[in-house]
């Protein structure tokens, strides 16, 4: 007679019990005999001296005291080479956009199109698409290429190696410096990546804090604003030094951030041990040119920009609306940003700001975008294309200070996650309250830090 | 079994790559493999298509599939995520364990990293285990070789029981006797006879229980040992897939295939 299904469990329960605990480590010894025994007869080694080199550049990049800088001063210079490298382009895209704006929109005109036609079509979607491309696609295509080098060279397992002892005094898991560095590339990517916890406890933690290393949505972003802001105020010889040092030191900041919120997420709502794991170094390998060029312009560049030039249009076409069409002689626009101004300067921002971020929710990437055309509204735009002309404008006109610029930048690290992340926490968690977490959490991280600084400074002036 | 290398020498067809074009195929092969042996690259050079390949661990967390075509016939490539083991409970490998037990694919590719083979052969062991049609490619034998490491292709083939081929997944050398290497053990033309891990002791008498009742229970299983250990290790997967009969599904499924291609 054929055995039911339920006889074979009993049966198989009752031998487990015989076993005991130890059938497990048993197995997994077994295994390990097989496989030696197999690898013994096929596998000969002699010594040889690529090997050793790997492991004198691991010593020196892994070292407890050289390996934290040396990664710290790597990644410095790649924000150096993408802020040196992306100014010229940025300008000459924008002046060749704005110039195709000017011409299209006269066209439009002498045909007799409508003013709203225009206005929609030309200064307000088109215009969307012409910041974006023209803030977005220098750095990235300077900054993807160099960071997928370093990729490919194999050194992000060494970074994860560098920072493990750092996640597990923050209670958290060791390969959480894995998904980190995969969120500097996006962070719903990142979120996904952290399938490779086991630990359901730790595995949250990385989910929940993936959010605070700027996601290459937000790099343009900060890049920007060091350019604008920062590289300003230093002499030019050392200005895009300066600048890539704030990037840094924002960049570091959020790796901060990550480890200050896992450390207090673990010591109360998720609190338990850190679990401990095998770390592989794999060897160097030399990076090929071509395929990194191919990944970093394709899959990401190309990847990227389309995702924002999507979320920008209809963001542009949004903005023109809110700014052209009136309620009660003021244009919605102007409404909207009046009600959110006293929340913006109680923290240090403005209601621009906070209304773009709003607007940008979908995509991180456009919200300097959306700020720019808020505030250059249907002015004399087509004077403002060089990085000098809207620090002026956005200081003269605006009043925007030094201030607004580091709290903007800690605003931008800190927020909520974009839409696409938000639901990629939902899937990964499949838990309304975790994602409420995940999204609300940094947003309220971010109010408080912007908060702090704010009165602080007021405090002190 | 023979690894003979006339009979694996490809039929002089030539590799078609398909990209993501999975319709209407009719074989389907998963590629396994531990994190970092170059599994993308092999599934890239394969399909065609441009998978971004990291140099780190863990990069894969979900399966990308993709296309080619041999011999005309199309075989659709399942990319499993790189994990050391079956064993845990993570998610990577419970997508990876899944896919071979539940998936069925009609062939199985390890890839294997040629300077570490003993610890790769840790995954292999387990993979064989599972399902006996499958090909080890012994990758980044480049590599391997600049190490000073020599690696015996023909002894670790007839050890282990499958075909085992080197390559060099990069530069795109020894895909075509990979591919060719696929297609003959699913047609059969190669016979498999997979080394099972030798047990000892009370495990072994336990195993021994345990398998003619699950033979009978679902015939034509093909892993009834792998089953019995699951049993054994408490696995809640596998129990489930007892009792909610998933398993004798599969072992009918497997049944009708064998008479299918004796036919």
């Amino acid at each position: 007679m054929t055995p039911s299904a339920e006889a074979i469990l009993d049966r198989s329960d009752g031998l487990r019990r015989q076993v005991g605990d130890h059938f497990r480590d048993r197995m997994v010894s077994d295994l390990y005999d097989s496989a030696r025994r197999v690898a013994a007869r096929s596998v000969r080694e002699s010594g040889s001296g690529k090997w050793e080199l790997d492991q004198r550049i691991d010593r020196l990049v892994t070292s407890r005291w050289l390996g934290l800088p040396l990664m710290a001063l790597l990644l410095g210079a790649v924000f150096w080479i993408t802020i040196l490298g992306a100014n010229v382009p940025s300008q000459l895209l924008a002046n060749a956009f704005f110039a195709v704006e000017a011409a299209a929109a006269g066209w439009f005109e002498s045909l007799g199109a409508p003013w709203w036609l225009t206005g929609l079509v030309w200064h307000g979607v088109f215009r969307g698409l012409a910041w974006v491309v023209s803030v977005m696609l220098p750095p990235m295509a300077i900054f993807f290429p160099v960071f997928t080098i370093l990729e490919d060279l194999g050194y992000l397992p060494r970074v994860a190696f560098n920072l493990d002892w750092l996640f597990r005094k923050a209670g958290a898991h060791g390969k959480q410096a894995l998904t980190m560095a995969m969120g500097f590339g996006c962070n719903a990517a990142g979120v996904t990546a952290t399938r490779i916890i086991d630990s359901p406890r730790e595995r949250l933690l990385a989910i929940l804090t993936n959010n605070f290393v700027p996601c290459n949505g937000r790099f343009p972003t900060l890049i920007m604003l060091a350019v604008i802001f920062v590289a300003a105020s230093f002499p030019p010889a050392v200005a895009s030094a300066a600048a890539a040092g704030a990037v840094l030191g924002v960049v570091l900041l959020g790796v901060g951030f990550t480890l200050a919120v896992s450390w207090a997420l673990s010591r109360s709502v998720l609190s338990g041990e850190a679990s401990a794991f095998t770390l592989e170094l794999p060897p160097y390998r030399r990076p090929s040119v071509l395929r990194i060029l191919y990944t970093s312009l394709i899959d990401r560049t190309v990847f990227v920009l389309g995702r924002a030039i999507l979320t920008a249009a209809p963001a542009g076409a949004v903005i023109w609306i809110l700014a052209n069409v009136d309620a009660g002689g003021v244009s919605l626009a102007s409404r909207a940003i009046e009600l959110l101004r006293p929340l913006g300067e109680a923290i240090g921002l403005d209601g621009v700001i906070l209304l773009a971020y709003v607007i940008a929710i979908p995509a991180n990437e456009i919200v300097v975008p959306t700020m720019l055309m808020c505030y250059l509204g249907g002015s004399m735009m087509m004077d403002i294309t060089t990085y000098d002309e809207i620090r002026t404008v956005l200081v003269d006109e605006h009043g925007w200070t030094l201030l607004t610029a580091v709290n903007l930048m800690l605003f931008s690290l800190l927020h909520n996650p974009c839409a696409t992340t938000i639901l990629t926490i939902w899937k990964e968690t499949r838990s309304l309250r975790w994602t409420g977490v995940g999204a609300l959490m940094p947003l309220a991280i971010a109010f408080a830090a912007c908060l702090v600084t704010a009165q602080g400074v007021h405090l002190l002036l | 079994m023979s690894v003979n290398d006339c009979e694996a020498c490809p039929a002089r067809s030539q590799l078609a790559q398909m990209g993501i074009n999975i319709a209407g195929c009719d074989h389907v092969v998963a590629l396994a493999g531990n994190p970092n042996t170059g599994k993308s690259s092999v599934f890239n050079a394969l399909t065609g298509l441009r998978q971004h390949v990291g140099n780190w661990t863990g990069k894969t967390v979900t399966r990308a599939e993709g296309a080619f075509g041999f011999g005309g016939k199309r075989y659709k490539l399942v990319d499993l995520p790189g994990t050391y083991s079956l064993l845990s409970a993570s998610q990577d490998e419970e997508i990876s364990r899944d896919f071979l037990l539940f998936g069925q694919p009609d062939c199985t590719v390890v890839v294997t990293d040629a300077t570490a083979l003993e610890r790769n052969l840790n995954l292999v062991l387990q993979v064989l285990e599972i399902t006996d049609r499958a090909v080890v490619c012994v990758n980044l034998m480049d590599e391997a070789q600049r190490k000073g490491i020599e690696i015996d292709v023909r002894s670790l083939a007839r050890d282990l029981g499958v075909p085992a081929v080197p390559t060099v997944a990069r530069s795109k050398l020894g895909m075509a006797e990979l591919v060719s290497t696929v297609a003959a053990v699913i047609a059969g033309d190669i016979r498999t006879s997979p080394l099972r891990v030798e047990t000892t002791g009370d495990v072994r008498e336990a195993i021994g229980d345990l398998v003619p009742l699950i033979e009978e229970f679902a015939p034509g299983l093909p892993n009834a040992r792998w089953i019995a250990l699951r049993l054994l290790d408490g696995d809640h997967k596998v129990r489930e897939a007892l009792v909610s009969g998933e398993l004798a599904g599969l072992a009918q499924r497997q049944r009708g295939a064998a008479s299918g291609s004796a036919r």
